[in-house]
């Protein structure tokens, strides 16, 4: 059967934070699916804006590969401040 | 099978890490989840149909408005719930196939009839309560999408009980014939909640599994305790009596004691033969069938759409 495809929606809470992905849903094209997200995701003030993708234009990383692509940042906690130990005299830093 | 994946499946479980769409999972935790996290959706759209029943007759526009929201609550928790299943590769058709054929299980209090304003009332402060009583734990099940679902349902949630207890109280302090209406309607829907907890422990099959890969987090006794408990309290408030003869404060447990479920009824709704099994279901049926013209109009317009899109840049 042909059926409607699954979209990504993504909600802005509020003016100055980041859009964040909060579920899916199906949808025949874009605009439905924002008018949809309207209903479901923003029923209670939730959001000022939406963004919608077609659930098949994500590409994700492999959790196989996890491992590899993030492991590398585990031994190097000189890109954190609390690596540098200074004298309690240093202030402002 | 797999050892070292189901190991490291097992050793997340144990340190709470929450399982993602496309980690390895054994099939029975992902047959476990379709199973639950589906029937819930059912019992979200179901669920429905007894309250809707109300919404032109809702005694004032305030209660109206109120209904028609919690009414429309519902249908977006059954969609949270089935996007969440469908992150375990189940598609959506075969969640709304299962349903409508009758294989799938919706929570058998949908099966009750309302038959008077007050029922609106009991059903929040009784049924939603039970069902938050189940659904708060279940903020941290295992698996990522469903402990987000039930958080953002529970959230939304609070307000369904809380309007439906002040029905109760706002009948409770009216004439005797409406508190007489909210004494009928909690003696009616008293005992399917407590069903609404499922078999007593030592005859739920599943529960012991379910509880081992922290999708439940409480058992079904545990739970129905926690219930009457909070309860008794309620129902005084609202000066209306809880239909259980047995119901009385053991001082040494710390709990009520309450009477016999009624197993047989239990299991009959479940098998179909509740008041109001084949109603349900013919109403889910008849809408699904009245909507296909529309599903298909959607497509068909999306197609177009794409199709005078691609002849605007094709002629440029």
């Amino acid at each position: 059967m042909n059926s409607e495809p699954l979209w990504e929606i993504f909600i802005r809470s509020k003016q100055g934070l980041d859009h964040k992905h909060v579920g899916s849903l199906h949808a025949a094209d874009a605009k439905m699916a924002i008018e949809n997200a309207r209903d479901v995701y923003t029923r209670r003030m939730e959001g000022v804006s939406i963004w919608v993708v077609e659930s098949k234009y994500i590409h994700s990383t492999n959790p196989d590969e996890s491992e590899s692509l993030f492991d590398p940042a585990n031994d190097k906690v000189y890109r954190h401040p609390t690596f540098y130990e200074l004298p309690d005299e240093v202030k402002y830093m | 099978m797999n050892e070292k994946e189901l190991q490291h499946f097992e050793d997340k479980i144990t340190q709470e890490i929450r399982i993602e769409p496309k980690d390895w999972m054994p099939d029975d935790y992902r047959k476990m989840l379709i199973r639950q996290i589906s029937q819930h959706a059912h019992s979200e759209i179901v669920g429905m149909l007894p309250e809707a029943n109300w919404i032109t007759r809702a005694p004032s526009l305030k209660r109206k408005a109120i209904l028609l929201a919690k009414v429309q609550d519902e249908a977006g928790h059954g969609l949270y719930l089935y996007c969440a299943a469908e992150t375990l590769n189940i598609s959506r058709e075969e969640m709304t196939d299962q349903l409508l054929s009758g294989q799938a299980k919706y929570s058998s209090i949908f099966n009750y009839p309302t038959l008077s304003w007050a029922d609106m009332g009991a059903i929040g402060w009784l049924v939603d309560g039970a069902a938050i009583m189940n659904q708060v734990p279940l903020c941290r099940a295992s698996y990522g999408p469903y402990a987000r679902a039930m958080i953002r349902i529970c959230k939304e949630e609070s307000f369904h009980q809380r309007q439906g207890y002040e029905i109760l109280l706002t009948l409770c302090r009216g004439s005797k014939e409406q508190k007489a209406m909210a004494q009928d309607a909690l003696n009616r829907w008293w005992w399917p909640s407590l069903m609404m907890f499922g078999p007593n422990d030592d005859a739920s099959p599943h529960s012991a599994q379910s509880m081992k890969w922290k999708i439940k987090r409480f058992s079904n006794d545990e739970l129905r305790q926690k219930f009457v408990d909070v309860c008794k309290d309620q129902a005084d408030i609202l000066g209306i009596e809880i239909p259980d003869p047995d119901l009385k404060w053991n001082e040494e447990r710390r709990h009520y004691d309450f009477g016999e479920i009624n197993w047989e009824e239990f299991w009959s709704v479940i098998k179909g033969n509740g008041p109001c099994n084949k109603e349900r279901l013919d109403a889910r049926i008849k809408a699904h069938e009245n909507g296909e013209w529309v599903r298909e109009a959607a497509l068909a317009h999306a197609e177009k759409r794409k199709r005078v899109a691609k002849e605007i840049i094709n002629n440029k």
